[in-house]
């Protein structure tokens, strides 16, 4: 097996008296999809938000690209090649669709300590938004306010705004969350693409998606990881049928 | 060493005082999500209704507990007629639409009641120095100051702790959507909760009256402190006005009574008596200051909303 | 920019029009009470547009703007005092102190967020005030007397009413070309970025605090060189320009021009001072209808006047 990218040992967060990750180990290794299942409360969010710097974990460590990251902030993470999609749609709302991505572009190419030059003007910039917003079919919708955007527009801006960070790593919070089936299916083969370029951890509730896009499947429960391995695998593993796909409506299609 | 105890004294009443003003402050603010910079007008308001009843029915009590009244009602008038319109808006618009109700107030006080500032004058048997240790004399109405506004402490803290209301205070202060979701008429219990903080902000004013001046803008500065104490005690909670308000009061007392000779022991003669007063006044600023770096939240932060 | 004749732009042509040609109608008119009124405005115009930086495009609400008008004064003043009359010391002195200042003072601020944030810069500012009501050596709470004006050589004579007033105008000008300029740089598209999603920017790899701090830190010194500019004004500083009612005054002239429209407070402290100065003719009383006034516009005229002209313009 190669080195992992991202190597998660005993992570470790309370809230109060609620331990949302329990004792958490998982290797993420690279080029591969690992997705993250689990039922609803299970720490799926919360684990995402350790992981890119949102939230820092009690105990444990993070080692990214063979790196410690636990200790280092959201930005520092990004610069390392970490990028994010939120789980509720969470973008610039008064900016173009092309602006909220040059920005995330800007992110990382040198400081933004520049006051006189108009940085909508700067064509390296913007033609590396374009490509990212180009590789998730939005290209036509450049110039329109993210306000105005359709949800499902939205979620694949989110995607376009991580990849322009140039990342290693892509973690997707719930990218088809409140996605219609056309536009879920859309997504399902934008992933299928990406898959190709950067390694990927998904975070998602539909299974169906999950099944046909996933290499490795971990299955979180109470903020503990119960099972981990190929699809198959997990389809068969009795505790997960158990805690998890037991359930009525793990299966069927969650809005 | 009288000097100290009386001091003391002076800091415990003027943080009490304090506390008066917080505590209306902070419970608006933590119910309604309102902040409401015309707290000091209500304040300003206590005083002159105070003066001028007292001085028409030529009774100290009955005067009080008509400049009461009128203060609770101002307050149900503002709130009824503009402020309600003003929650679930932004805090700017709230800051901005109340900065202009003090305009209002100041200048209408100064149209009735002419630019000069009026005096409260205490009835005879409440100026008299009472012994309360062996040697030990303090004014009266300093002391019933202190009195009641233990005694007012001591009952919102009841009414809050203990009663319907008061449960249903807490709830909202906490979780706003959860009273409407009881089936509570929010709108009155709003009005009501606006209104008690009116009736304790004109409370402080009137009492503070008789040892300053009754004046215009005489609520500006101490409404100042009564939110740098709701920021330090943690916005929405009363126990850290409580805290945060004798704490400040104290600290304020006795920093302008002891500074300068404090600083008379470091520095030169001339450099403290020009560095204490300033320095005095900063006191509280600064003390805010370092807590909000410490604590963002306060020292008390009333539970997350 | 694109010029395109909505009513917002052709208002904002007006306004500079008038105010480079206010000079030649107070020359010809005899009214020199013009000719100060629009001084002084166009001063407070500069202080709110600094302030707009901060609080239309940053998101922070500052409560304590006033702080650096004082600052800006009371470096000039000061340093008249003392016998060191060059503007070219006393003005980089007041842009420096203004700077040092909002670098301490954001520094801290910036930790907290929201109301908390109002009240931190709130009370700061009350510190400036008080501080400078505790400087016994130069005239504490009755304020400083500045009996000559900065003095720039042969080059301006800040003593002529027109040239005072011209210099104002290039400041003011100089000012909202500047923030326009930073609005529009990556630094400017970082720090609008970080006003509507923190986290987000955060995630996208901006440190959202180095960003913001340097924004408060340029508004600060901005709104200082109004604080030098308002103590030559007055021939005149004391604490009273710091008091807190004076940051409300600048808030309010940012929200009645409309906040975070590049012209926005200018027009908001020209209707501002022009509506006080007018009311103040009819009645000593005016603060009775200016602050109902204010109110209705909270209540009502959201985004202010250029808000009011941008949806009159989109029909």
């Amino acid at each position: 097996m190669a080195e992992p990218l991202m190597r998660v040992q005993n992570l470790v967060r309370r809230f109060g008296g609620i331990l949302a990750t329990d004792n958490l180990s998982l290797d993420v290794i690279p080029g591969e999809l690992h997705a993250i299942i689990g039922p609803n409360g299970a720490g799926k969010t919360t684990l995402i938000s350790q992981l890119t710097g949102q939230l820092t974990p009690n105990s444990g460590t993070i080692h990214f690209a063979g790196m410690d990251v636990t200790r280092l902030p959201a930005y520092r993470r990004s610069r390392l090649g970490l990028a994010r999609s939120f789980q509720i749609t969470s973008l610039l709302p008064n900016f173009t669709a092309i602006d909220n991505v040059a920005l995330a572009a800007q992110a990382h190419d040198g400081h933004s300590f520049r006051f006189w030059g108009d940085a909508r003007k700067e064509q390296h910039l913007r033609e590396a938004a374009l490509s990212a917003l180009r590789r998730v079919g939005l290209e036509k919708r450049a110039n329109v306010v993210v306000s105005e955007l359709s949800h499902g527009e939205q979620r694949e801006l989110e995607l376009a705004v991580a990849l322009a960070t140039k990342p290693q790593l892509l973690l997707l919070d719930e990218p088809m969350a409140g996605l219609g089936v056309t536009e879920s299916a859309r997504m399902v083969g934008l992933l299928k693409e990406l898959r190709k370029e950067v390694t990927i951890v998904l975070v998602e509730h539909d299974m169906e998606a999950v099944f046909a896009l996933a290499d490795r499947i971990t299955v979180l429960v109470y903020g503990r990881v119960i099972a981990s391995g190929g699809p198959d695998e997990i389809r068969n593993n009795e505790e997960v049928k158990r805690a998890y796909l037991g359930d009525q409506h793990a299966v069927t299609r969650r809005g | 060493m009288l000097v100290v105890v009386e001091q003391c004294l002076n800091g415990l009443q003027f943080g009490l005082l304090l506390f008066l003003l917080a505590a209306g402050l902070t419970l608006v603010f933590g119910i309604m999500d309102f902040v409401n910079l015309a707290h000091g007008s209500l304040y300003m308001m206590g005083a002159y209704f105070a003066a001028t009843f007292v001085a028409w029915t030529g009774s100290f009590v009955l005067g009080v507990v008509l400049a009461l009244g009128a203060t609770l009602l101002l307050g149900i008038l503002l709130e009824s007629v503009a402020l309600r319109h003003l929650y679930g808006r932004d805090h700017l618009d709230q800051v901005l639409a109340t900065f202009g109700l003090i305009l209002f107030f100041n200048d209408l006080v100064r149209l009735v009641w002419g630019p000069a500032g009026l005096a409260l004058p205490l009835p005879s048997w409440l100026t008299v120095p009472v012994q309360i240790l062996p040697g030990v004399y303090y004014p009266a109405y300093r002391l019933s100051i202190i009195i009641v506004a233990l005694a007012v402490a001591a009952m919102l803290y009841f009414v809050v702790m203990r009663t319907r209301i008061g449960m249903l205070i807490r709830a909202g202060a906490s979780n706003r959507e959860m009273i409407g979701a009881l089936g509570i008429n929010i709108k009155l219990l709003f009005t009501l909760v606006f209104g008690l903080g009116a009736a304790l902000a004109g409370l402080a004013g009137l009492m503070q009256a008789p040892i300053l001046t009754v004046q215009i803008g005489m609520g500006e500065n101490i409404l100042i402190l009564a939110f740098v104490i709701i920021v330090i005690g943690g916005i929405g909670s009363i126990r850290g006005a409580f805290m945060a308000a004798i704490f400040v009061g104290m600290i304020d007392t006795l920093g302008r009574a002891f500074l300068p000779d404090l600083l008379r022991k470091v520095l030169s003669s001339t450099a403290a008596s020009t560095a204490a007063p300033a320095l005095s006044s900063m006191l509280i600023y600064l003390l805010m200051a370092i807590i909000l770096v410490v604590r963002p939240e306060g020292l008390f932060p009333a539970a997350k909303r | 920019m694109k010029l395109s004749f909505n009513a917002r732009n052709v208002v904002v042509v007006l306004v500079i029009a008038g105010l480079l040609l206010l000079p030649v109608y107070s020359a010809l008119s005899g009214k020199v009470f013009v000719l100060t009124l629009f001084t002084r405005i166009i001063i407070f115009a500069l202080a709110a547009a600094s302030l707009n930086l901060i609080m239309g495009y940053g998101g922070m609400m500052s409560f304590g703007h006033a702080a650096y008008l004082g600052i800006g004064g009371y470096a000039v003043g000061i340093l008249a005092h003392e016998g060191i009359g060059s503007g070219f010391i006393q003005w980089p002195v007041a842009l420096i102190t203004s700077a040092l200042f909002a670098l301490v003072i954001g520094s801290l601020s910036l930790r907290t967020r929201g109301v908390y944030f109002i009240m931190i810069t709130l009370a700061f500012a009350q510190m400036a005030y008080y501080v400078a009501s505790g400087l016994s050596r130069y005239g504490g709470d009755d304020g400083l007397t500045i009996y000559k004006r900065s003095d720039f050589g042969g080059l301006i004579n800040l003593s002529d009413r027109v040239q005072f007033y011209y210099v104002c105008l290039a400041c003011l000008l100089g000012g909202v070309y500047l923030i326009w300029r930073i609005v529009n740089s990556r630094f400017g598209m970082v720090v609008q970025g970080v006003r509507s999603n923190e986290q987000r920017m955060q995630a996208i790899g901006f440190p959202a605090y180095r960003y913001r701090l340097v924004c408060f830190v340029i508004s600060g010194t901005i709104c200082g060189l109004a604080g030098a500019l308002l103590a030559n004004n007055t021939d005149f500083v004391s604490p009273a320009v710091m008091y807190w009612t004076r940051s409300g005054d600048l808030m309010v002239m940012v929200i009645f021009g409309g906040m975070g429209s590049l012209f926005g407070p200018v027009i908001g402290a020209i209707a501002f001072l022009l509506l006080e100065e007018f009311l103040s003719q009819f009645t000593e009383y005016w603060a009775l209808i200016m602050g109902p006034l204010l109110l209705l516009i909270v209540l009502f005229a959201r985004g202010g006047i250029m808000g009011i002209l941008g949806r009159f313009s989109r029909g």
